[in-house]
């Protein structure tokens, strides 16, 4: 436990004094939304499908951003190496990882939103929590892969563009599952009706990061 | 006696062309559309096969680390490939008659396509990690990954009921008897089409790594 704070520590601490990626991985998404803003100039009440869909696109393509950089930071200095050979469990790595870069991504969705709200003159007082809480979910089955790969990709010949190929195809459940309660909440329906959906999603997560803790001590032994 | 193999698949893939042409009765509301059916039904059968394929031969390769494993995943997944290609394409020239449409995104059809990106990007993947070790545990990794995701990406597009022809099972209304051993000797032909397939892949992948390693031993 001390080894998985130890690292995720580390990371954020590294993050604070250097504050390298968390304005970019902002500024992206605020400029993603300024996109969606003038494609689809909105003149009437935006549909709660169109507001969950532009949401998740801007959380997934600001926070590959960081995801990136997850492992590309450790690869200077072969700080990876270090890292690798600390008399702890593989599998502890990919947990701290996974938790600061969690931790850092929704940070960055905790901005967002509000400015998403202003944006587009919306209104989610009576829901905000619940939003939060499937956002919250719906970001650790993502960043729980896109951790994974993040390691994956740096080591091939494509580095960091391979990330996102890699990333899509598999968080795909976890996307559409998030988006569909994302806009039943938004759609003001009621919490038994997307309950199931909710157990689902829960599931996805505990998959997908069970998966690839197992996976990860063969993904690392060479690299 | 080698070459018993190909005889028995060409013989097949004849009777599979017979049948679904000729023998088979022509379906009283699709009309002779339906008969594309059999040969889509084959490829989507041997693009399972193979699929499964690569995820036991990864498995095995994480664990005996042996290149033969490697080899018979890599093989598999390019057959997966080309097949679940071509199911595609049939199930779309079968669609467009019959719905009206090319492409419908029910969740049986959301799922092929996820499956038919996750096996493309598993051959990007496999191209891009560069040569030996590295490429292989990554690709293995990879497709066991892929194949975990496919029912959840199934449960998750089950938002609404599927349109695609349920044929066995509750739903699905019966099916003539001639319709049925159709079917049958296409997945057959289909089987044999696939060894044989995959056969020739190892082959060639195996003579490549003894060209490299005579290339190797003669640099020295």
């Amino acid at each position: 436990m001390n080894k998985i704070a130890a690292i995720f520590w580390k990371d954020i601490i590294t993050e604070i004094r250097s504050k390298e990626i968390f304005p970019i991985m902002l500024i992206f998404g605020i400029l993603i939304l300024l996109i969606f803003n003038f494609a689809f100039e909105f003149r009437s009440e935006i549909t709660p499908n169109a507001i969950s869909a532009m949401l998740w696109i801007t959380f997934i393509f600001a926070g590959l951003l960081s995801l990136s950089r997850s492992f590309a930071l450790e690869k200077e200095n072969d700080a990876l190496l270090s890292l690798v050979i600390t008399p702890a469990d593989k599998t502890y790595i990919y947990i701290g990882k996974l938790l600061s870069n969690f931790v850092l991504v929704f940070l960055m969705e905790l901005i967002i939103i509000p400015v998403f709200i202003l944006f587009f003159n919306l209104d989610f007082s009576s829901n905000l929590l619940s939003v939060l809480g499937v956002v919250a979910l719906g970001t650790f089955g993502f960043i729980a892969i896109g951790t994974f790969f993040s390691s994956m990709a740096l080591n091939t010949k494509m580095k960091e563009l391979m990330l996102p190929v890699l990333t899509f195809p598999i968080i795909i459940p976890v996307i559409i599952t998030s988006v569909k309660i994302c806009s039943s909440i938004l759609d003001g329906k009621d919490f038994s009706q997307y309950k199931s959906s909710l157990q689902v999603l829960v599931t996805f997560d505990i998959i997908f990061a069970v998966a690839c803790a197992v996976l990860f001590e063969y993904l690392i032994e060479d690299s | 006696m080698k070459n018993i193999l190909f005889i028995l698949t060409f013989i097949a893939m004849l009777c599979a062309t017979y049948t679904s042409l000729v023998y088979a009765p022509t379906e009283v509301v699709m009309g002779h559309i339906q008969r594309i059916f059999y040969f889509h039904m084959g490829t989507v059968w041997a693009a399972t096969i193979a699929f499964i394929v690569v995820f036991v031969a990864s498995i095995m390769y994480l664990v005996k680390e042996k290149r033969k494993w490697d080899i018979i995943a890599y093989s598999a997944a390019e057959i997966g490939v080309l097949f679940i290609t071509l199911t595609i394409i049939t199930g779309s020239i079968w669609a467009k008659p019959v719905w009206g449409t090319w492409w419908t995104w029910d969740p049986q059809l959301t799922t092929t396509f996820i499956l038919w990106v996750l096996y493309v990007v598993y051959l990007l993947l496999r191209s891009g990690a560069g040569k030996g070790e590295r490429a292989a545990k990554y690709s293995s990794i990879f497709a066991i990954i892929a194949f975990i995701d496919l029912p959840l990406v199934y449960i998750s597009a089950r938002l609404k009921r599927g349109i695609s022809p349920v044929v066995f099972g509750p739903g699905g209304g019966g099916i003539a008897p001639e319709m049925l051993y159709t079917l049958l000797v296409s997945l057959v032909a289909f089987t044999l089409l696939f060894i044989i397939l995959l056969k020739q892949r190892i082959k060639i992948i195996k003579m490549r790594d003894t060209l490299e390693s005579l290339k190797y031993s003669g640099e020295k």
